[in-house]
């Protein structure tokens, strides 16, 4: 146990200053970017250089809850359950980020926080389903039945996320018209170095903040699982 | 498959004997045309606004009393005993979760058999038979995937502390896969559009129907294994 606490001090100041210099990167070593049409973007543009990391790292904790769910439903043993909890927990954090920092950008670039585009929604239905898990294991008490039906749930939750997806695809496909204009779009491609340099390093960083984030929740739940265990032994 | 009729026509066996779940439904779904109908009440007669929000209304209805059915089709076998009883049938899992799945499958339909009808007559339509037969088959595949995952959610929130709240909770945000096109197709098909403009929605519904039935089918045996 203490091994692994200070494998993730380590891992936390590692995070710490890959997330110092990242953000430095994004106000200092950026350059200004500009469009397709040459004209410069506005600064809230460097929103992407998290925003993208973040919503990468919010699907792949889902696929962690997914794989974990799968795993515990045929072992049935406690340490999946542990892992997907973790993941779905920390996961949901970042869908939210996701959400909020897109909307930030939204409202400078759009001029509304909110638009119900392919993206945005998916990413909202997103993080409902995870919302929906929390619930559900908040609901059970007993840990081996929480973890075999949240296991349930957290399956048909990630196959439910890509159906989404193609379902608001067709819908916004039925209704163009309502959107206009380049939505989808993050402002032309990312050329440069400079900029292929900064979003690593961005995603770096959110890759080691879920590490940390992810092993400090998984070390938490293993010291309940101990503490509920010799509660009841006695 | 033979034993799952049988879980079926016991279920609907008990549901003819007292109608209850039926008749709250029919009443539920009615109620809620009603009261869009009243807050329309203005612009009932502007047929393109009508087009664009009826379809809506309709699965709002099915979904919302739907989930009324769905909520009371395991908390009825907790009586007694019975769920036991369920579980110790000489039959695989995935029968009892397909024969709970044509049960509720017969009981919504006929909800919305009887709900329809009054969608019709409060919202102006006047549909052909070819539309008709139509917009049956999108209510038949939108419902199946309702139906397919409701049931699911239903045996999974059985154990928990508040079941009749955490359902909708769990389904509405899995359901968004079938909503939005079983919703689009309805408004295709009130507009007068043929198959062929209804394919995409179409394969989009039978794939998640597929899938999730597949999946439930599958998983179904770890829900009830207490």
């Amino acid at each position: 146990m203490a091994s692994n606490s200070r494998k993730t001090g380590v891992l936390a100041v590692a995070t710490a200053s890959v997330m110092l210099l990242a953000i430095y990167m994004l106000f200092f070593y950026l350059p200004p970017i500009k469009d397709e049409a040459g004209e410069v973007l506005s600064g809230s543009f460097r929103i992407f250089f998290f925003h993208m990391p973040i919503a990468i790292i919010s699907y792949l904790a889902f696929g962690v809850v997914f794989a974990a769910s799968i795993l515990y439903l045929r072992d049935k043993s406690l340490k999946w359950d542990i892992y997907a909890r973790s993941a779905a927990e920390v996961g949901t954090l970042f869908a939210f980020l996701v959400l909020v920092t897109g909307s930030i950008w939204a409202k400078d670039a759009w001029g509304w926080y909110w638009i119900w585009d392919l993206r945005l929604t998916t990413s909202l239905v997103l993080f409902l389903v995870y919302l929906a898990y929390t619930m559900l294991r908040k609901a059970l008490e007993e840990p081996e039945k929480r973890a075999r039906l949240s296991a349930v749930f957290g399956i048909l939750g990630f196959i439910s996320v890509p159906l989404s997806f193609f379902s608001i695809r067709l819908w916004r496909s039925a209704h163009p018209l309502m959107f206009g204009g380049n939505t989808g779009g993050s402002g032309g491609g990312l050329e440069g170095t400079a900029l292929q340099l900064t979003l690593l390093v961005n995603f770096i960083a959110y890759f080691l903040l879920f590490l940390t984030l992810f092993s400090v929740k998984v070390q938490n739940e293993r010291m309940e699982e101990e503490l509920d265990s010799r509660r009841y032994a006695e | 498959m033979i034993r799952s009729f049988y879980i079926a026509a016991k279920d609907l066996k008990a549901e003819f004997r007292t109608k209850q779940m039926l008749n709250s439904m029919f009443i539920f779904s009615l109620l809620v045309l009603v009261v869009f109908s009243i807050s329309f009440g203005d612009f009932l007669g502007d047929t393109e606004k009508v087009e664009k929000l009826a379809p809506g209304v309709l699965w709002i209805a099915f979904t919302f009393a739907g989930m009324l059915g769905l909520s009371r089709t395991f908390v009825m076998e907790t009586e007694n005993g019975c769920l036991e009883a369920l579980m110790l049938c000489p039959v695989d899992r995935g029968a009892i979760y397909t024969g709970k799945i044509l049960s509720n499958l017969a009981i919504v339909f006929l909800m919305e058999a009887v709900t329809l009808p009054f969608f019709i007559i409060l919202f102006n339509y006047s549909l052909g038979i070819g539309t008709l037969l139509l917009l049956l088959l999108i209510l038949f595949l939108g419902t199946f995937g309702f139906i397919a995952v409701g049931t699911l959610l239903s045996a999974l929130t059985l154990g928990t502390r508040t079941r009749e709240l955490l359902l909708p909770v769990l389904l509405l945000p899995l359901l968004l896969p079938v909503l939005i096109p079983a919703v689009e197709a309805t408004a295709g098909i009130l507009a007068g559009n043929s198959i062929g403009n209804l394919i995409p929605e179409i394969r989009l519904l039978a794939v998640y129907d597929l899938v999730f039935f597949v999946i439930s089918h599958l998983v179904f045996e770890h829900v009830v294994s207490d």
